[in-house]
């Protein structure tokens, strides 16, 4: 990179280390606590979408990132997990009349009404299966391939659902999505006999409930990478050859990690489908998987605090930020519609990523080291760079 | 694809192999052949009706699908933003016409006229369109990483199709021209309508002229010496880059026209056309072993033939996901394609 850059980095770095780690946790953790209380409720609103997409992006970020299993069909997951909140949670199947610790609201409807809780454990248990179930056959693939197939997936998934209105593919005569209408309105969250949380009227609540899924998703992000299985994803993303020489089992290792990061998106999906109030398969497009996968590169693929500030600043943008600058097209004389071309928009940004800057804003020190071999000049010997980058990879 | 690029790998079987072995290598034939057999016996006219419907269709598909393998033979490098390329040859055309005030009711010579500058004119800016992304977005990454360009094509493509939705942000209907619904001939109580003469009419030349060029000239040796090793080639006073444009531009050229018979044959056009039709184009070239430039026509014949079968017996809405689930279980199951280890240019 460029001298400018260095010198930034190292202002930044210096910054950094002004505080230790956990203060700075603890200020940005408070400084999230106090946020509801100093925004519009349009951007609060704006805010709770983008964590919803931070638990997504950390949970592609599992298996695109750690473990190098480039996923293009993430929506699947999303799709799946809204699906189970639709099922689980609405008066969808009005013919059942199932009702544990449901709200005070829903114990009077039809349907299966569960505690949000249980809606969400089951969605995960329930997501992280389909995540082996549709991981399992790409096991053999690599790069391009894997890509292709779990794009297939990704398509697959969201059409057999439009399509189930009576059956999957002629078998059974269930309606499991209402077609393309959708499942509405879905349950909102709530204490077992209470009254519901009053989203969309009242956003300070479900904004908490969300910052603390984002807490439960860091923590489990952060335990992982340290752990033995995060290391064995590091080892088969770099050398899946060497990895399986030195008795990584490559299987499990693969297989667990499509099963935890479906099971984040489908988490995600569960909280999305409620604070929508909806589950439509509109959502579920390729231009999503593409979205949460720009969040993964453009932060710093592999970097948990990379892919936060990636989905932070991609789903601002996409959610707020081109709607207020949606006067600019008319005032220079264009007739159009900002937010019509958002994914445009995020092409357009992977397309310079890849191009200028690969390893993305915060970069994990490994994958940097990769995506810029070609630039290591030859004579300088490989440990000083990697002596330089052990801080990126240990301390973070 | 790892099988394939394995230099190592022995590409004939020993003699003696035994039924088994010559199952599993022609499993996926078997396969398709089944269930055509099947709706054959069961409803041979409309079964063949399929077929025809199948098979102009997927001329289409043949001369997108070209292009990704053209491509993928090269640089191996899934150019995701092909489908749109493909779509904006569709737009060009149709713009030409407007531009033309070609109408359904113009004359023999107007209409002919038309088509012939609306066809050079969408392939050459489609070319000229694919050649100028190769160097904006994959060039630079020539040298990285295999992740890096299929996300810049990824990218790409996004833009493309925000163009095309800037350009025409609803489906537009494109001029009957060829009159399309009207029937030629009839055989075997299938009705042979214009649309489909025409769709293998195009096709047909372009088809022809590629192999040749790819086969004959000497441009085509220097692209499959680049494909089979590009630093040899290179070493053989190959210019590889110019090379790589070349592919480029031939597979945006095929695109092109793909795109105006497209518009001409389901006479309406929008701005997502290009992301299902990549796609489907995309399983084709695998199908047929991508880098086999047989092979993706062949594949997009039967994936055409597919697609139509699929639309009478389980009606539109689950085509998408049978050909979706094709491209997985070939993938999957026999990476190489339909034609064994005889991948690249050829």
């Amino acid at each position: 990179m460029s001298a400018t850059a260095a010198t930034l980095r190292t202002n930044v770095t210096s910054v950094a280390r002004l505080l230790p780690n956990w203060a700075w946790g603890i200020a940005f953790l408070g400084l999230a606590v106090v946020y509801p209380y100093f925004v519009a409720p349009n951007l609060l609103d704006a805010s709770i979408t983008t964590l919803a997409y931070i638990i997504m992006a950390l949970g592609l970020n599992i298996v695109v990132g750690f473990a190098g299993l480039l996923d293009l069909g993430y929506v699947a997951f999303f799709a799946i997990g809204a699906y189970v909140m639709g099922w689980l949670g609405s008066a969808h199947f009005a013919d059942l009349d199932i009702h544990v610790l449901a709200s005070k609201f829903a114990n009077n409807l039809p349907g299966i009404h569960l505690n949000f809780v249980f809606i969400l454990i089951a969605a995960a248990l329930f997501t992280g299966l389909w995540g082996v179930i549709l991981g399992a056959p790409t096991l053999r693939l690599r790069g391009d391939y894997l890509a292709i197939v779990t794009l297939a997936f990704g398509e697959i998934v969201p059409r057999v659902f439009e399509n189930a209105t009576s059956g999957i593919f002629g078998i059974g005569s269930t309606d499991w999505s209402n077609g393309r209408q959708g499942i509405t309105p879905v349950d909102k969250i709530a204490l077992p006999g209470e009254t519901p949380l009053r989203y969309p009227i009242e956003l300070e609540p479900v904004y908490y409930v969300a910052l603390a899924m984002v807490l439960v998703t860091l923590f489990i992000n952060r335990r992982l990478r340290d752990s033995r299985l995060g290391r064995a994803w590091i080892a088969v993303r770099e050398d899946q050859v060497a990895a399986a020489a030195m008795g990584v089992n490559l299987v499990r290792t693969k297989l667990w990690a499509y099963a935890i990061g479906a099971s984040l998106g489908g988490f995600s999906g569960v909280f999305l489908a409620t604070y929508n109030n909806t589950v439509n398969v509109d959502q579920f497009e390729f231009g999503f998987s593409v979205f949460i996968l720009c969040m993964v590169i453009i932060g710093g693929m592999g970097n948990i605090w990379g892919v936060i500030l990636g989905a932070i600043v991609l789903s601002m943008i996409n959610r707020y930020v081109l709607k207020q600058l949606n006067g600019v097209p008319d005032a220079i004389g264009l007739d159009f519609d900002l937010t019509s071309v958002n994914f445009g928009i995020f092409g357009f940004l992977l397309l310079v990523m890849m191009v200028l800057r690969p390893e993305g804003f915060i970069p994990s020190g490994r994958r940097k080291l990769e995506l810029h071999a070609a630039e290591i000049d030859p004579t300088d010997h490989v440990g000083a760079a990697s002596d330089a980058q052990s801080y990126d990879v240990r301390q973070r | 694809m790892e099988a394939a690029s394995l230099p190592d790998t022995p590409s004939r079987t020993p003699p003696g192999r035994s039924v088994l072995t010559a199952l599993n290598e022609n499993i996926l034939w078997v396969l398709l052949a089944l269930p055509l057999l099947y709706y054959f016996v069961k409803d041979p006219t409309q079964t063949l009706d399929d077929v025809k419907t199948g098979l102009s269709n997927g001329t289409i598909w043949a001369l997108i699908a070209l292009g990704y393998t053209l491509v993928y033979g090269i640089i191996e490098l899934i150019n995701f933003a092909h489908g749109e390329v493909f779509m904006i040859g569709s737009f060009v055309a149709t713009s030409i016409w407007a531009t033309m005030g070609v109408t359904a009711a113009s004359s023999v010579a107007a209409i002919v006229g038309s088509i012939i500058v609306g066809l050079a004119v969408a392939m050459l800016a489609s070319g000229s369109l694919n050649t100028m992304i190769e160097r904006v977005a994959y060039r630079p990454l020539r040298n990285a990483p295999k992740l890096a360009p299929l996300i810049s094509a990824i990218g790409m493509s996004f833009i493309l199709q925000n163009v095309g939705l800037l350009w025409r942000p609803t489906p537009d209907s494109v001029p009957d021209l060829i009159k399309s619904q009207q029937s030629v001939f009839t055989i075997f109580d299938v009705a042979v309508e214009r649309s489909d003469i025409f769709a293998v009419v195009v096709t047909v030349p372009l088809l022809v002229a590629l192999l040749w060029f790819v086969g004959q000239t000497k441009y085509g040796k220097a692209m499959r010496a680049t494909a089979q090793d590009p630093d040899a080639a290179r070493l053989m006073g190959i210019d590889i880059d110019r090379t790589i444009s070349l592919t480029f531009m031939l597979g945006g050229l095929l695109a092109g026209a793909a795109g105006m018979i497209y518009a001409l044959y389901n006479g309406t056009i929008q701005f997502n056309q290009g992301f299902t039709a990549g796609l489907i184009a995309f399983t084709a070239a695998v199908m047929g072993g991508i880098g086999n430039l047989k092979g993706a026509v062949i594949g997009g014949l039967i994936i055409g033939v597919i697609q139509a079968i699929s639309d009478t017996h389980y009606g539109g809405i689950w085509t998408p996901a049978v050909v979706f689930a094709i491209l997985i279980l070939v993938m999957v199951f026999r990476p190489q394609g339909l034609f064994g280890e005889e991948t690249r240019e050829g």
